[in-house]
């Protein structure tokens, strides 16, 4: 039995197709100006790429924050709760999971079922966000990917004094114009970065196992950080892409949905 | 009796020469990176405006984030302390004072002779500050100084749904990008600013009258928005921007005639 997932993000949208409890398919892209624009296109490549049609689908469950425009779902799902989700296939101890999206971050708890005992988010403030790296690579002229790698080759890692993005913004400038070394900067930025996700992750207090889930997860210079600051191991998500954390959440609710059980 | 203030922000420097409880002469200008290059440069010319010398001057007070690099002056003072002074000194009713700069915003409550009772700072986010307006004028390519009357051309009402500026400054960009007026949104933009600095302000609960200070005071759609968010009477002050400064030479004439801390 086939089931899909499709979480819209505000920079990436992903899709998933599973089979029996396997995923034979998925695709990230980057988002379009539209939430169903987006959704279109993201599973139009997920299924051509799997062999399928929309027919061939018996339930697919979007997620994400454009979740509610999304045409052709049967059900929309909370991000949280497909987070929730997705993260304990990929790592089935996990109890606690930090997702960092394009424009937010949460913190969520599972007990030892899965169920969900407390989350917080915060979409209100773009530092402790991918926004935040965005802006960061932006003004340094760096890919993201780049950014991440750069501070293990740091010495001496600078700090910001701010942790709003505005501000470090402007910090980071100096800096630049200061000529410190690159990689100072970047490993700055992760720290501040991973400062930031620390009192989030804090706030609804830490159980084992720890692992991250979305585009930022793979960023070895802030998960590196975040470990240091947390104080506590965090488990590396490798069965899959972490970004498509959400969307194999939605597909299992689709799958259960199929089914006929409940969620 | 000739005294001197001297503030030195982050954005811009001002200095304000008193004689005789008037004001003589004032100046702002454009800071350089250098605080004491800035203040030696405003100074000099709020003298050449005032038609004296620095001999002149008996004392001099520096407030500011940069005011332990001005070189000239006898003592220091905060700025918290120096823009309730000058803003009571301004309207004697005042017990509230909002001050806005380029890189934070306070609030202030006074009592009638301008001392601080209590105070409420934000130096830690950009939203509810100059810069706010600044980055925003930038993305819709219009003067900072133009944006209070191109709000009073609005017409429709539209509101920013987030107080962060990074997430509004996209959400700007699609506002323009779905057709709507540049005064409507700058309109909302003062609004959005105001309403953050309001809710600082609240947290120390907010007295009639109120003053608003600061450069972004000169902005009079900031000034509407002020008010509308607070729900107080907003009073105009003459000189906004040199109000910290104007504060520290009135402590600078108590050092004077001996009444100072």
């Amino acid at each position: 039995m086939f089931a899909a997932g499709c979480d819209i993000g505000s920079l990436t949208s992903k899709a998933v197709i599973m089979k029996d409890g396997k995923i034979i398919e998925s695709v990230i892209i980057k988002s379009k100006a539209r939430p169903w624009e987006s959704a279109d296109e993201v599973m139009n490549i997920v299924l051509s790429r799997a062999g399928l049609t929309m027919k061939d689908i018996p339930c697919c469950v979007g997620t994400g924050y454009g979740r509610d425009k999304i045409p052709f779902v049967h059900e929309a799902v909370s991000e949280i709760a497909c987070h929730g989700k997705g993260a304990r296939w990929l790592v089935p101890t996990v109890r606690t999971v930090i997702d960092i999206g394009g424009q937010d971050c949460k913190a969520l708890r599972l007990d030892d079922q899965g169920n969900m005992v407390k989350f917080i988010t915060n979409d209100k403030c773009a530092s402790g966000t991918g926004r935040f790296l965005e802006v960061m690579a932006k003004v340094m002229h760096l890919n993201l990917d780049e950014l991440g790698e750069m501070s293990t080759r740091s010495k001496q890692p600078i700090t910001l004094a701010s942790a709003c993005t505005v501000w470090a913004q402007a910090d980071v400038i100096q800096h630049l114009n200061d000529k410190v070394s690159i990689e100072d900067i970047a490993a700055g930025v992760n720290n501040a970065m991973a400062s930031r996700m620390s009192i989030l992750a804090n706030n609804i207090g830490l159980e084992r196992d720890v692992c991250m889930t979305g585009g930022v997860a793979k960023n070895d210079g802030v998960v590196n950080a975040l470990e240091k600051q947390l104080g506590i191991r965090i488990k590396r998500i490798r069965r899959e892409d972490p970004q498509i954390a959400g969307a194999i959440g939605a597909a299992l609710f689709a799958a259960e949905k199929a089914k006929g059980g409940a969620r | 009796m000739i005294t001197a203030g001297c503030d030195i922000g982050s954005l811009t420097a001002k200095a304000v020469i008193l004689k005789e409880g008037k004001i003589l002469a004032s100046e702002v200008i454009l800071a350089s990176a250098q605080p004491e290059k800035s203040a030696t440069d405003v100074m000099k010319r709020a003298l050449e405006k005032a038609g004296i010398k620095m001999e002149d001057i008996q004392y001099c007070v520096g407030t500011g984030y940069g005011r332990k690099h001005i070189p000239f002056m006898n003592s220091e003072e905060s700025e918290i302390a120096c823009h309730a002074r000058g803003a009571v000194w301004q309207v004697p009713t005042a017990r509230t004072v909002v001050d806005i700069g380029g890189q934070d915003a306070k609030a202030i409550r006074v009592d009638e002779k301008g001392n601080v009772e209590r105070y409420v700072y934000n130096d830690k986010c950009a939203s509810g500050t100059g810069r706010f307006l600044e980055i925003i004028a930038d993305s819709l390519d219009i003067k900072l100084d133009d944006m209070g009357s191109i709000s009073e051309k609005a017409t429709e009402k539209l509101t920013l749904s987030n107080q962060c500026v990074v997430f509004a400054e996209t959400e700007i960009i699609s506002l323009v990008n779905d057709g709507k007026e540049i005064a409507d949104i700058v309109h909302a933009l003062h609004q959005a600013v105001a309403n953050r600095a309001a809710s600082l302000a609240r947290s120390i609960l907010v007295e009639s009258d109120a003053v608003m200070t600061g450069g972004v005071a000169k902005n009079c759609g900031m000034f509407g928005a002020l008010e509308r968010a607070l729900g107080v009477k907003l009073h105009k002050v003459e000189y906004p921007q040199i109000n910290g400064a104007l504060g520290a030479a009135l402590f600078a004439a108590d050092k004077v005639n001996g009444t100072g801390r």
